[in-house]
């Protein structure tokens, strides 16, 4: 079987393939702990909760304690430095990375909270970066902070000694 | 956040042909067993399921068979106002196809009512190389190019 074409087309290269994205548009709506986080990064501020009952600091806040099952209401500010405590080195570029691999996710535990959090380290070799190095956040330009983690850049290396993992104990 | 898939996929020769003549400004349907022009053109044949083979031009124009309003939303032909979608029925087709008609009042439509393809200035062979239907005014040039 083969097709037969009007003149109009019957001369030019066929298409053979078409283009489907798939376009997903969110509107995400924070409620009252995220967005007091979110607001927070807006002034270069990372504010945390803490739960009333075992005294866990969460970040970013959720608005209650998963262990206790009760409200946090009582925010913390927290410092701008941390540990990692695992990590994991990008070798996959995919879509929409904008990132150049290799690259390293970390997860941050931050001075003074119980959870960590994930962002990017930079600054560093990527096969340097361990478990236990101390980092800090380095932040955008003042004048282009937004209530998006994106405010902080990424994490760096701050030149103190690595903690023991011992101390992240049941963070990790 | 906005998350997107950048799939593509594969047409076959008929539907391939058919993307073709979009991005070369031609309508191309495909002639039925029975006779009837189909368009979009079908890969098989509706009534006995064999494979169609004979792809033949059709006009540019044709009539509204059908039609509803819509408020507009993101992401439709028309974008952030209201329009009509029609089922159009080509000139020297059999089947009405699904387009937006671009009238600012559903008082401008009517069935019956003649309408014409509005093309994209850059075409690369999509279905949104048709940008939508707009009615054929008095004056128009009704016939598609080649044919006057």
């Amino acid at each position: 079987m083969s097709l037969v074409l009007p003149p109009s087309i019957a001369d030019v290269e066929q298409v053979k393939s078409v283009r489907t994205p798939a376009h997903l548009d969110y509107s995400y709506t924070p409620g009252k702990a995220m967005s007091s986080f979110l607001r927070g990064l807006e002034q270069k501020k990372i504010i945390g909760q803490k739960c009333p009952q075992c005294g866990k600091v969460y970040v970013p806040p959720r608005g209650a304690c998963p262990t206790d099952g009760v409200p946090t209401v009582e925010e913390v500010e927290l410092p701008h430095t941390g540990t990692i405590t695992t990590f994991c080195v990008v070798n996959v570029s995919f879509y929409g990375q904008g990132m150049e691999i290799p690259y390293v996710s970390a997860l941050v535990l931050l001075d003074g909270s119980d959870i960590p959090l994930m962002h990017l380290m930079q600054e560093v070799p990527y096969d340097q970066v361990r478990s236990g190095m101390r980092v800090e956040a380095v932040w955008v330009p003042d004048d282009e902070l937004k209530p998006t983690l994106e405010s902080i850049k990424w994490f760096r290396p701050n030149g103190e000694p690595d903690m023991d993992s011992a101390s992240m104990r049941g963070n990790a | 956040m906005v998350i997107e898939y950048p799939f593509s996929r594969t047409t076959g020769p008929v539907i391939g042909a058919f993307l073709t003549g979009l991005r070369e400004g031609v309508v191309i349907g495909i002639k039925g067993s029975d006779g009837r022009v189909l368009m979009p053109p079908m890969e098989y044949d509706p009534v006995t399921s064999e494979s169609l083979t004979e792809m033949v031009e059709v006009g540019q124009a044709g009539e509204v068979t059908t039609w509803t309003w819509t408020d507009g939303q993101r992401y439709q032909p028309i974008e952030g106002r209201g329009f009509a979608w029609a089922l159009i029925k080509l000139d020297g087709t059999d089947t009405p196809m699904l387009h937006a008609v671009d009238v600012t009042s559903p008082d401008q439509m009517s069935t019956g009512m003649r309408v014409k393809i509005r093309w994209r200035a850059e075409r690369e062979g999509h279905i949104r190389d048709i940008e939508c239907f707009e009615p054929v005014g008095s004056g128009d040039k009704e016939q598609p190019e080649g044919e006057s």
